[in-house]
């Protein structure tokens, strides 16, 4: 059963949009997003409208940045992690693009573009819009405490990031390409503890990962960077001493987008989670890396815990899920 | 190359990183006693106003929830506790703070299902086993014969 895909004609990112929440605003990739937002509520009266109003605009900035009609759009694929996916379902009702509805828990930004690769490198569309958006305070709400309530949290415990991305994939020419895609399994090791989730995660990542080099036979050492999405800094700690525990070592090649987009004294605890974290990260920062040609070769991994709090409450073990997505320039 | 799930478990167990616990517990012990020598200075300005002991333990109550309500209104408490932890979840002030903190959340969802219905989902646990172990005690004390 093989995970991995690589296209013969790699589909090709047309465009990207980013926007980050306040918190994100003050971290380190801030330079990197088109816009910065200085308000949870960002002008509307409820969170959850604030989420949409971001997942509208970036998916509408990245289509004028390619100068593409809605009309043009084949297909809109796009998640969150809100019940009922309603950020995403809400915005596909302003957009009026075929759309797809994804969840893969904070993994779902590179599910997206997994499916929109291979739609395109299938021959069943010529553009695909992936769209993804995450809220600390929505976020928040729903899986864990009110956001005013006093709670002490845990060192493993991580900050979900407010931002919404959108990228618009197509075929062709274009800077950035997408040769291979690694598809994760869902696992479960037994772990419950729901504030610590990214030694939830690190299986998932450490099996999609390991397989992604299986199956394409690339080297160790064939890419320039490769970052997982949101384990965070015990997580990382984690994977890199598995990697280690099999004799391979990625060094400071290796990184978590939940690391990178907070600095350390933002108290976020173990650092970033959510949809919009290894969204940001790859779609701001390692785009634009890409774009300058000071890295050509990118490995991301999506990582998603996908647990909601009725399993929690009931003592329930979380499964897991990571997929990866190769980005290339040349 | 697949993980050993027992492996994998004691090896988390083993390098998870722990709450700070002997740092938060004294910073815990001295704002949980910074509050109370709030309220024994409070107690004693309002006795000397002439207000009987037992009414002015009811006003001090009352004035620590009303400004935990308004630390929570205003985003500070949450911040605070972040820091002082059960030195401030473990006063009236904590209780005040379980009860302001779900009604701000919920107004949204309007009066009714939004804050009506949610304003107990923090502090009716803390209630309802309240209720029940003050009744058990009770039973206890009374068949000892100290009540």
């Amino acid at each position: 059963m093989k995970k991995t895909r690589e296209f013969s004609k790699p589909p090709v990112v047309l465009s990207y949009a980013t926007i980050a929440g306040p918190k994100e605003g003050e971290g380190p990739l801030a330079s990197y997003f088109d816009k910065v937002i200085n308000n949870l509520y960002y002008y509307e009266d409820t969170w959850e409208k604030a989420e949409q109003k971001m997942l509208l605009e970036v998916a509408e900035l990245a289509l004028k940045k390619a100068s593409v009609n809605k009309e043009e759009v084949d297909f809109f694929l796009a998640g969150d992690l809100l019940n009922q996916i309603i950020s995403a379902n809400f915005v596909a009702r302003n957009l009026g693009i075929p759309f797809l509805g994804l969840y893969s828990a904070c993994a779902t930004f590179y599910e997206g573009l997994v499916l929109g690769a291979m739609l395109i490198a299938g021959g069943f569309a010529k553009k695909v819009l992936v769209g993804v958006s995450s809220h600390y305070a929505t976020s928040e709400r729903q899986y864990r405490n009110p956001t005013e309530q006093g709670v002490q949290k845990t060192p493993t415990a991580q900050w979900t990031v407010t931002g919404a991305v959108a990228v618009l994939l197509g075929e062709g020419e274009g800077k950035i390409k997408i040769p291979r895609i690694t598809v994760g399994k869902a696992v479960d090791y037994g772990l419950a503890d729901p504030s610590d989730m990214g030694g939830a995660m690190v299986p998932a990542a450490f099996d999609t990962l390991l397989s992604h080099f299986k199956e394409t036979g690339l080297d160790y050492d064939y890419y320039d960077l490769l970052a997982t999405g949101d384990l965070a800094s015990f997580g990382h700690q984690l994977l890199v001493r598995l990697l280690k525990e099999q004799g391979i070592s990625f060094g400071s090649k290796l990184t978590d987008c939940g690391i990178m987009i907070y600095h350390p004294e933002q108290q976020v605890n173990a650092g970033g989670s959510g949809a919009a974290c290894s969204a940001l990260v790859t779609a701001g920062y390692v785009f634009n890396q890409l774009s300058q040609g000071k890295i050509t070769k990118f490995l991301g991994l999506g990582t998603g815990a996908l647990l909601s709090q009725v399993t929690t409450q009931q003592g329930m073990t979380i499964p897991a899920i990571a997929h990866a997505v190769s980005f290339e320039s040349y | 190359m697949v993980l050993d799930k027992n492996q994998y478990q004691k090896t988390v167990e083993k390098i998870k990183p722990k709450p700070p616990a002997v740092k938060n517990g004294i910073l815990a012990f001295l704002m949980g006693g910074f509050v109370c020598f709030l309220g024994e200075i409070l107690f004693h300005v309002l006795t000397g106003f002439g207000i009987p002991e037992k009414e002015s333990y009811t006003y001090v109550s009352i004035i620590f929830v009303l400004i935990a309500a308004i630390l929570t209104g205003v985003g500070i408490y949450d911040d605070l506790v972040r820091i002082f932890g059960a030195g401030l979840i473990v006063p009236i002030t904590g209780f005040a703070n379980s009860m302001v903190s779900p009604a701000l959340e919920h107004k949204q969802e309007g009066l009714v299902l939004g804050v009506g219905a949610k304003l107990f989902t923090v502090a009716g646990p803390v209630i309802i086993y309240g209720l029940i172990s003050s009744l058990i005690v009770a039973i206890l004390l009374r068949g000892l014969g100290k009540l």
